[in-house]
């Protein structure tokens, strides 16, 4: 198990190498250079020969690109062009909003996702089974954006159920701990602050669910039609074992599995989501914050959220391989 | 007869049962499984119709789709919506254009998109995948060594969130309509690549390949006649489901601002992008192109489905 946790840290290293590498290429092809990304498109002549001496752009390129990899490491992104703050803490303080949003999302996905997938395989050809993978069909299909605006203009804007955008209504007065409003409230005893922030995750969390989900009946259903043809259970209920026994010890345990590796292949999806969604609801995680820096040109924001996504998502894969040896041991073999 | 005969020719009849019954190669047989399927034949229908819109839609076309006929009627009228009428069957646009003409032409250009991108993203995907299960496979120890780099390099690209990679290329490359294509053909890439290189390991392991290498077959000879035509398969579905998502990472890029900067040609997802400051007053121009998006990306989807259960060697009896 160590080894297998070794070997795959080693294999990061080329991998986020190269991908710091494209990102030195990406900021030194940018119009006017590093010097321009970092005082912003109206800087005078002086101003960025100053910035280009400060930076040391006459020595050569790989000495420059040990230098930038120095800050890198201490994760100096520079500042963003925008409000002039450090990204690095732009991106911690949104951060949580995001996470909140995946996790609510992720969270129906996998609650109804699930109990769905394996109904519709259980039922096979019935309305439920057609109803189940046709929704699901369309779920891949939509575009995530145009979700967002039909949940938010029926339940928001029209039928006035649910709040069309943010993550605190104006007026409440939260103490912040974690980032989490939900978790803060629940911390600090703030249960309004608390059901507050929770009417505001449903319709984006809702729109963000709809590709994590349809993938997740699609292959729970898959899964459990598999499983449902194997010997063993056949054996099971031969032997007389009572029906819930088999269906939850031998059909749902082993046909979560691939469901388990796809729920975390996932997380890429709703982090692309996250950037789609957010916007339509101007959540104020980091996915709003990617959309307003791509609309402004905020290049250092731009490329340090992205490293910092890259470096979370390959950690996320990692973990998910490993939590995959723990439950299933014939991977480990391997 | 003696016993033995009689097993024999029982054998014999059995053999030419399965042969009529399953008979032809892996294509044909495919090919009748995708026939006889429903899921083809709605996924196909739509995708014909999508590809005769887009050829003929700009003759047919009723007005010219960039040309502000109405302007005057909805200037003059702030903020009420023409819906649907004799002259314009889908109604206007806040700039007075015809809808309808719009989303006739603009399926040739969001065709183009998919197509064009999930070409990029087949051929190079193909080829470093192609090179890369070659390699490993027949190659030896250098072989494995460039599949390791080539493999490295595909992980880099999955390292990042599909839609993050396209924004990533989009903000390199500037913003304009090849951009587009590239961004969206790029995140196309490693699914390519490591879908062909894992189909080329699975077949080079199969005994046709031992018979080809113990009758001295050439190396090369092997791969591209023997191995890749077989691997082809699920290459083949991917690319029918990546025109799908093509389509919709597209409509994604122009919603972020970084889609084709000429918003004044038609295409779906510029549209939808357009559309989405007066969703709330008037969601109908919204609809349409979110529509076309949708019913197309189905159609891809289901004929792609169709696709991969004609070719899935488990249901083949």
């Amino acid at each position: 198990m160590l080894r297998l946790i070794v070997r795959r840290l080693l294999q990061l290293i080329p991998t986020l190498l190269g991908l710091s590498v494209l990102l030195f290429a990406w900021l030194h092809q940018l119009p006017g250079g590093p010097a321009s990304a970092l005082l912003g498109e109206r800087a005078t002549e002086e101003d960025r020969r100053a910035i280009e001496e400060a930076l040391g752009l006459d020595d050569p390129v790989w000495v420059q690109y040990a230098r930038w990899m120095e800050r890198l490491v201490r994760f100096d992104f520079g500042e963003s062009v925008r409000t002039g703050r450090p990204v690095w803490e732009e991106f911690l303080q949104r951060f949580p909003a995001t996470v909140e949003l995946a996790f609510a999302a992720m969270l129906i996905a996998v609650v109804v996702g699930i109990p769905l997938g394996y109904f519709a395989a259980r039922r096979r050809g019935t309305w439920l089974d057609l109803t189940a993978v046709s929704g699901s069909l369309i779920g891949i299909c939509i575009p995530v954006f145009f979700l967002g605006f039909i949940l938010r203009a029926v339940f928001a804007v029209n039928l006035g159920w649910l709040p069309s955008f943010g993550r605190q209504s104006t007026g409440i007065d939260a103490t912040e701990i974690t980032g989490f409003y939900v978790l803060d409230g629940l911390l600090t005893g703030e249960w309004d602050a608390s059901w507050d922030a929770l009417q505001h995750l449903v319709l984006p969390g809702l729109a963000l669910a709809s590709i994590p989900l349809a993938v997740i009946v699609r292959i729970t259903r898959a899964s459990v039609l598999d499983v449902l043809g194997e010997d063993y259970v056949r054996t099971a209920e031969s032997k007389g074992l009572r029906r819930r026994v088999v269906r939850g010890r031998h059909v749902l345990r082993n046909a979560l599995l691939p469901v388990v590796t796809t729920v975390g292949l996932l997380t890429g999806s709703l982090l692309s989501g996250a950037v789609l969604t957010e916007s339509v609801f101007a959540f104020g995680g980091i996915g709003s914050f990617i959309r307003d820096a791509i609309d402004t040109r905020d290049y250092p924001v731009l490329m340090g959220f992205i490293l910092f996504i890259a470096l979370l998502y390959v950690a996320i894969n990692l973990l998910v391989d490993i939590a995959y040896s723990i439950i299933d041991p014939r991977v480990r073999v391997n | 007869m003696s016993k033995t005969t009689e097993k024999i020719d029982r054998l014999a009849e059995l053999t030419t049962r399965t042969t009529t019954a399953s008979g032809g190669s892996l294509w044909t047989e495919a090919l009748r499984r995708l026939r006889s399927s429903k899921m083809a034949l709605v996924g196909g229908t739509v995708m014909a119709l999508f590809i005769v819109i887009a050829i003929v839609g700009p003759w047919v076309a009723p007005y010219d789709p960039t040309a502000q006929t109405w302007r005057d009627e909805v200037f003059t009228n702030r903020g009420v919506f023409i819906g649907p009428r004799g002259d314009n069957w889908l109604g206007l646009d806040h700039l007075g254009r015809d809808m309808f003409s719009r989303m006739l032409v603009g399926a040739r250009q969001t065709l183009l998109v998919g197509v064009v991108s999930t070409v990029l993203g087949f051929v190079v995907g193909a080829l470093v995948g192609g090179l890369s299960g070659a390699a490993l496979a027949f190659g030896g120890k250098a072989g494995q060594r460039l599949d390791t780099v080539l493999m490295r390099f595909i992980d880099m690209m999955l390292a990042l969130p599909s839609l993050l990679l396209a924004v990533s290329v989009a903000a390199i490359l500037g913003q304009s309509l090849t951009t587009v294509m590239i961004a969206v053909g790029v995140i196309q890439i490693p699914v390519f690549a490591r879908l062909l290189r894992g189909s080329m390991l699975a077949q080079a392991g199969s005994d046709y390949v031992l018979a080809a290498r113990a009758l001295g077959v050439r190396r090369r000879r092997i791969v591209l006649a023997h191995v890749l035509p077989n691997s082809l398969g699920p290459v083949i579905v991917q690319t029918t489901l990546a025109l799908a998502t093509a389509i919709i990472e597209a409509a994604a890029l122009s919603y972020l601002g970084l889609g084709n900067p000429d918003a004044s040609q038609p295409e779906w997802g510029v549209m939808l992008s357009q559309a989405q400051r007066f969703f709330d007053a008037e969601p109908m121009m919204a609809v349409y192109p979110a529509l076309g998006i949708i019913i197309t990306a189905l159609g891809f989807t289901l004929l792609g489905e169709a696709m991969r259960e004609a070719l899935d060697p488990k249901l083949r009896s």
